[in-house]
């Protein structure tokens, strides 16, 4: 590497006399192109000032003392500036070192949280979950029970990143200690709401719907522990309307009790279950209404779930000022005709 | 986009008037203004959210760590003048039954 340094320094006085005979442009590119190596080979600005000194005496043997005096003097002057220089290097490291840290928490994250898709007959399930940034702070999961019913999570920790990846990683545990079938809805979020209390910092809550499909009654049971509310699309009315459920987050008072309500679920209906990231899309400084995204699901409506979750989202990622704020989760149970 | 937090301390009530947006970047800044009005007791705390009309749930966890805070330290906090879309999400996350939120304009009704 030394070697090169010295064809670039012959190089820089070579230039440097070209240009100060000449004054033409091709000798400030020149030297553009000596600086991006000296900048590659971390060479620090003092050094660069000091090749310029002796370039300069080898030039001009006669130059003036005082402006060699100047010279050394700017040198001095350039030294803070090649310390601040190696600092900035050192961050850039150590910055691409937590980058891959938490790359491999992610990953690890999507081993800890994953969860498949189960089939159930007659029931068209879609998913797709979508992090704002390199951790998921939402997260679904399936319980497919021995009786043939199937429990749903949709949930969203308030923060983002890593602490609301790890408490995520709490919630499941919990989840998957419990005896799924003996366990309704409410009984569920009851519990999950003492966990959460008792572990989590003050300023974190989680939101959860939680529902429980039993395919012989089509029957869906659910209950909402603050969680932004689902749609219910009515085939045969043709309608989407709100699923009402009211319940308190999860970890705000450890003796919160959650209401269960039910739905009927007939051919051709469907369940939309979302996290707020869904609903606090942004295009621009404009909000995505929720009209609007029912809109979009009733356009895609026609297709199997998995593939009209995933148009839903493709259709808002194309918006142009679209700036995924949150992690965006859409769920999409449809009962097979 | 910034959100501003003006503090007027009058006896055993402080007022706070925001405006702009609560975010992931602002709440912190509120956090560290709201945490310690609430920590005095029988001090009541009124957060005016008059000029607030965007918030996400960071803030929402604000609220509930002033909420937890005022339970502990004998005070109480008032969120008042709340807009519509702020108060939806009060209202989802079933808040709104445990804190106190008046959403009307000051000074028009009660």
């Amino acid at each position: 590497m030394d070697d090169m340094i010295k064809v670039d320094a012959a190089n820089y006085k070579d230039l440097m006399k070209h240009y100060i005979e000449t004054q033409d442009e091709q000798s400030l590119y020149g030297v553009e192109q000596v600086s991006k190596t000296f900048i590659k080979n971390n060479i620090l600005p003092e050094e660069i000032v000091n090749l310029h000194i002796q370039a300069l005496a080898e030039l001009y043997p006669n130059m003036l003392e005082d402006f060699q005096h100047s010279m050394d003097f700017l040198l001095e002057a350039m030294i803070a500036y090649g310390m601040a220089h190696q600092e900035y290097q050192t961050l850039r490291e150590k910055q691409n070192e937590l980058k891959s840290e938490i790359s491999v928490a992610a990953s690890m994250q999507k081993t800890l949280l994953g969860t498949t898709k189960p089939t159930i007959e007659g029931l068209d399930i879609g998913v797709i979950s979508v992090p704002a940034h390199q951790m998921n702070g939402d997260y679904h999961h399936f319980v497919k029970g021995k009786d043939g019913s199937l429990g749903i999570a949709v949930a969203d920790v308030i923060g983002k990143g890593i602490p609301a990846a790890l408490c995520m990683s709490m919630i499941k545990y919990a989840m998957d200690s419990y005896p799924e079938e003996s366990m309704t809805p409410k009984a569920i979020l009851k519990n999950l709401n003492r966990v959460v209390e008792r572990n989590v910092d003050p300023s974190m809550f989680i939101t959860m719907f939680y529902a429980q499909y039993l395919p012989t009654e089509n029957l869906l049971q659910y209950s909402s522990a603050g969680h932004e509310p689902g749609y219910y699309y009515n085939a045969s009315a043709d309608s989407f309307t709100e699923i009402e459920s009211k319940g308190l987050v999860l970890g705000v008072s450890p003796a919160t009790e959650y209401n269960q309500y039910e739905l009927k679920v007939d051919k051709g209906d469907m369940i939309i279950l979302l996290t707020d990231g869904v609903t606090e899309c942004r295009d621009g400084e404009r909000f995505i209404e929720s009209e609007e995204i029912l809109d979009v699901i009733k356009q895609y409506s026609h297709l199997p779930s998995q593939e009209m979750v995933t148009q839903v989202y493709k259709h808002f990622e194309k918006l142009q000022e679209f700036e995924l704020r949150d992690d965006f989760t859409l769920l999409i149970l449809k009962r097979e005709v | 986009m910034n959100l501003v937090i003006d503090v007027v301390e009058e006896n055993n009530k402080s007022v706070v008037n925001l405006s702009g947006e609560i975010d992931a970047y602002t709440a912190p800044n509120l956090k560290e203004s709201l945490l310690p009005l609430t920590q005095k007791e029988g001090n009541t705390v009124e957060v005016d959210l008059g000029n607030v009309n965007y918030m996400d749930s960071t803030g929402l966890g604000v609220f509930i760590s002033a909420l937890k805070s005022t339970k502990e330290n004998g005070s109480e906090m008032k969120l008042v003048n709340i807009q519509d879309r702020v108060l939806r999400l009060f209202k989802i996350t079933g808040l709104d039954e445990i804190m106190d939120l008046n959403s009307t304009i000051r000074g028009v009704t009660e």
